[in-house]
């Protein structure tokens, strides 16, 4: 079939203009009227704001309004939601703190938005905004969630008086405690999943433009889902009605997540843009982003796993406090419950799991779902403790797993999910070849001649990517149904059009959704274009987060492709007056099979749109739509093997090795997916080895820049080694798993797992600086004899 | 203001911007060459390297007044009409996702390139890692931006 086609490496279409100089982001955008805005944001991590007054900045030259939150009330604009509304045990609803794009009388985070100057230069807002003299009246703060949760910590929202969000479960504790009562051995672990901040290249950034004649508004965003945006903003925000809403998100410089919420700085830019009558924009610097973008992670979690004689999982008990910041963002109530509880059975037969997961506000950034969401927490959490468990039982790692991993599918875990297909043992022999486990003995001998800690650690992750069916996830508490839509144009002379819900933000959309057309119509790949991010051109979509583009956006287009072929075998039966059956579509040609009759494929093309000559009762054109709506959650899962040297005189960890071995289904091109893996895997390094977001005591965030949040370098990470497993997805019709976020989920326990290997210890905490390290290689030593 | 005196691309500009102008904003506003981006503000990302009289800057950190009288290179005026081997480099070994981090990292690999050819050093892979230390990608896991500089150096 078609050199272009799935399972091929072709090289990017979207490169030439970003290699170029020549892409279109957001703040690459200039309108005729353009006005720029500054927030003046609370310095505070808590305060009451009892005064503002802007009359000095409104005094400046060039500066045309200072707007706050009450304008911003009292104009009708509604508060920020959250989209997945979690029970509590007891029944209870989550309890849901107002957030007002612009705060109304309490700022709860440092950051938090006061008010917004507007004004004709870039330049000229911020330093206005440094004129707007806020007066607050400070209170006391809490920054982590486990303190939050303490009694007399100070409280956030009224409609919560403990900071309890919500005080979930999942699982059958009964069940759970029993086994663990009764089990021959039983591992506890402790353990903190840090802190992170996304840190897409191209900070966030907003251009909105009113149209007064029209009372139309559009939205130039960074988003990863725009047709998501129209809908919050005008459904909830009523900022405008969703059809005087147009939203466009251009090229846009990564998300990881950080992209897919509605954040208070859009809203505010379409508002402010009615107030003035002008065009506002507003980029984000990367310190605000520090203090604005959703945050990630930030679990405390105790949890004990219960094994038998032989070593056979029992019972699985986990309680975690998941820290979700000063108000709840899009997605975040989903995160720490159903992306996380949900994986807790890891690759592993597991008879009974409980878990407990109780949700805090803090005077923190709002914590949302990052490349991963859940995922990783679950996974460092599962393989940590499987390694922990094999070196308190003092069996070999690979073989407590083997004994446990699941090997006949459909699986039903404890936990909702049921796993559809898989090859773990498939996986961990892949990677345990690839990573030449047999000669690590003899690496590590060689590391210790010169003075160097080797290790080797193990990750066996298991991830749900394409969160689905709508049905299902309504009956959880997703406000929103998530399918996808696609829609194939032929045009006349024969190109093709894929109009797409999904979003690319650096996944090479362009590219790979375009090869599954080659395939199936035999075309080259220079006829076929792929249009997304703008509500006025596609119809509908939820966007790209949760590995779903593949598994449920690309099935979405092959769903209207299905229905395309259809129309065109009708009218080539037509007019080559042969059998539906016998059509067959190759080579640019629509052929009676064994044949030499045939059209070609644009004459087929012209042939829909004359309409001179179509089967009685067919309509014209050659255009098809679809809603795609997966049976199930995909399953990504695989093996990553991490090979470290410490030096045990600073600490220092160096990655000396890296391997993945994925099983993601279905390849669509491998060039493509492999730089999702190493994408992954470095932001895994970079939660294992480097980053944190840091908030004192008093929730003053510490880590605000490149100067004290750590990001992956270049010679931080090494070249991976990448090796697939296929067990095709039964979901889709592609066979398609989902590989955007495995490298994220799989790799900090492979790096932890390595680094307390080489140390000899098994308590370790992310980041493992050099610091760290050291401090815990002390820990390891005897004590010396008092001198 | 100050009056700013500068070749850029081979083109000869002259404009009365504030003192305070950054390079960077001098490019993108006042020019419109809008392919050099602003990724953080302390200068560590490297998204905004441009070449300035044949040498790699950060743009973000440059005064446009200091650069005055001075010979500036974007991504824009790397090459004209074909691609330049470190631009075709980036496309062969998919050495870009998102796009926002390329520039810097392009005008970055070729500036280092330059330097070692010039020292007549062998630029080794663990060189070119310990050169992007002020170009930060969050994207690729920088797996393919040194397979990029690595084919690039071999052509260029």
């Amino acid at each position: 079939m078609s050199e272009n086609g799935i399972g091929k490496s072709v090289k990017r279409r979207e490169d030439k203009r970003f290699i170029t100089g020549k892409g279109k982001y957001t703040d690459d955008v200039r309108m005729e009227n353009q006005a720029y805005a500054a927030f003046v944001r609370s310095p505070h991590a808590h305060a009451k704001v009892t005064g503002i007054d802007g009359a000095a900045a409104l005094a400046e030259e060039g500066v045309i309004a200072v707007l706050t939150g009450p304008e911003l009330v009292g104009d009708g604009i509604g508060n920020i939601i959250t989209g997945w509304a979690i029970t509590s045990k007891d029944g209870t609803p989550m309890k849901v703190g107002a957030w007002s794009a612009l705060a109304t009388d309490t700022v709860r985070y440092v950051g938090d938005a006061v008010a917004v100057v507007i004004a004709e230069t870039r330049q000229g807002a911020r330093n206005a905004a440094e004129l707007v003299e806020v007066s607050y009246d400070e209170l006391p703060a809490v920054a982590r969630g486990d303190r939050a949760l303490q009694p007399g910590a100070p409280m956030l929202h009224d409609c919560a008086p403990d900071n309890m969000i919500f005080d979930w479960e999942i699982g059958d504790e009964a069940a759970t405690d029993a086994a663990l009562a009764s089990a021959a051995t039983v591992v506890e672990l402790e353990l903190e999943n840090n802190r992170l901040a996304p840190n897409p290249m191209e900070p966030r950034s907003a251009v909105a433009i009113y149209d007064e004649a029209e009372e139309h508004y559009t939205l130039y965003t960074t988003s990863q889902n725009p047709h998501v945006a129209r809908l919050v903003l005008s459904a909830f925000y009523q900022v405008a009605p969703e059809h005087k809403l147009r939203v466009i998100a251009p090229d846009v410089g990564g998300g990881f997540g950080s992209k897919i919420y509605i954040y208070p700085e859009e809203i505010v830019c379409l508002w402010a843009s009615m107030k003035t009558g002008r065009s506002v924009k507003w980029t984000s610097d990367r310190n605000e982003a520090f203090m604005t973008d959703a945050h990630g992670r930030d679990h405390v979690t105790k949890a004990k796993m219960g094994f038998d004689a032989e070593g056979h999982i029992t019972g699985f008990k986990v309680d975690t406090i998941a820290n979700l910041g000063a108000y709840c963002s899009l997605f975040a109530t989903a995160t720490p419950t159903y992306l996380y509880a949900t994986l807790l059975s890891g690759q592993y037969n597991m008879p009974a799991i409980y878990g407990n997961v109780k949700a805090a506000y803090t005077n923190t950034v709002p914590v949302d779902a990052y490349r991963g969401a859940g995922r990783p927490e679950a996974t460092y959490l599962v393989e940590r403790m499987m390694t922990t468990a094999a070196r308190q039982m003092g069996m070999d790692e690979t073989e407590l797993r083997r004994r446990n991993f699941i090997q006949s599918f459909p699986h039903q875990t404890p936990v909702i999910m049921c796993y559809d297909a898989g090859d773990f043992g498939g996986n961990l022999d892949k990677g345990m070849a690839a990573a030449d486990v047999a000669g690590f003995p003899a690496r590590k001998a060689e590391a210790a001649s010169r003075g160097k800690l080797r290790g080797l650690g193990y990750s066996c992750y298991i991830e749900a990517c394409g969160i689905a069916p709508s049905k299902a996830v309504g009956s959880l508490g997703a406000g929103v149904g998530l399918w996808e839509s696609a829609e194939v144009r032929v045009n006349p002379v024969g190109t093709i059009e894929i109009l797409t819900g999904s979003h690319s933000h650096g996944q090479g959309h362009e590219t790979t959704f375009a090869q599954i057309v080659a395939e199936k119509f035999d075309l080259p790949i220079e006829s076929i274009s792929i249009v997304h991010g703008d509500t006025d051109k596609v119809q509908f979509g939820m966007g790209t987060y949760g590995s779903r583009s593949g598994a449920v956006g690309m099935s979405a287009i092959v769903k209207a492709m299905d229905k395309v072929e259809a129309k065109v075998k009708k009218i080539a039966a037509h007019q080559l007056e042969a059998a539906e059956d016998d059509i067959v579509i190759e080579g640019g040609q629509v052929k009676v099979a064994g044949t030499d009759k045939a059209l070609g494929w644009h004459e087929i093309g012209l042939a829909a749109y004359t309409a001179h000559n179509l089967p009685d009762g067919m309509e014209p054109g050659l255009k098809e739509t679809a809603f795609y709506d997966p049976a199930n959650f995909t399953f990504p899962a695989g093996t990553y093997i991490c090979e470290v040297e410490v030096d045990p005189e600073t600490g220092v960890t160096e990655i000396v090795q890296f391997t993945a071995a994925d099983d993601f289904g279905t390849i669509i091109n491998p060039m493509i997916v492999e730089g999702q893996v190493h994408g992954g895997v470095a932001q895994g390094i970079g939660q294992a080895l480097l980053e944190q977001v840091v908030y004192d005591e008093d929730g003053q965030l510490l880590t605000g820049s490149y100067m004290d949040y750590c990001m992956p370098r270049a010679d931080d990470v090494p070249f991976y080694t990448i090796e697939h497993n296929k067990t095709v997805c039964p979901g889709n019709p592609l066979g398609m798993k989902g590989c955007g976020e495995a490298g994220a989920i799989g790799t900090p326990p492979a790096v932890i797992n390595a680094i307390t290997d080489a140390i000899g210890t098994n308590e370790l905490s992310m980041p493992a600086t050099p610091l760290k390290v050291w401090q815990a290689i002390q820990k390891t030593r005897a004590p010396m004899a008092a001198e | 203001m100050t009056e700013v005196t500068l070749t850029v691309n081979g083109k000869a500009v002259k404009r009365d911007v504030p003192d305070t102008m950054l390079l960077v904003e001098f490019l993108r506003e006042e020019l419109r060459l809008t392919g050099t981006h602003v990724g953080c503000d302390t200068s560590q990302c490297g998204a905004c390297v441009v070449h300035l009289d044949g040498k790699a800057v950060k743009s973000c950190t440059t005064l446009a007044a200091q650069a005055s009288g001075g010979t500036v290179t974007t991504i824009e005026g790397l090459a004209n009409g074909s691609l330049h081997p470190m631009q075709k480099a980036f496309n062969d070994n998919h050495g870009l996702q998102c796009g926002f981090c390329t520039p810097g990292m392009i005008m970055s690999g070729v500036d280092m390139v330059a330097r070692y050819k010039a020292a007549g050093k062998e630029l080794t892979e663990h060189a070119i890692r310990e050169e992007l230390e002020g170009n930060i990608c969050r994207c690729t896991g920088y797996h393919n931006i040194v397979k990029s500089i690595q084919q690039a150096a071999g052509e260029m």
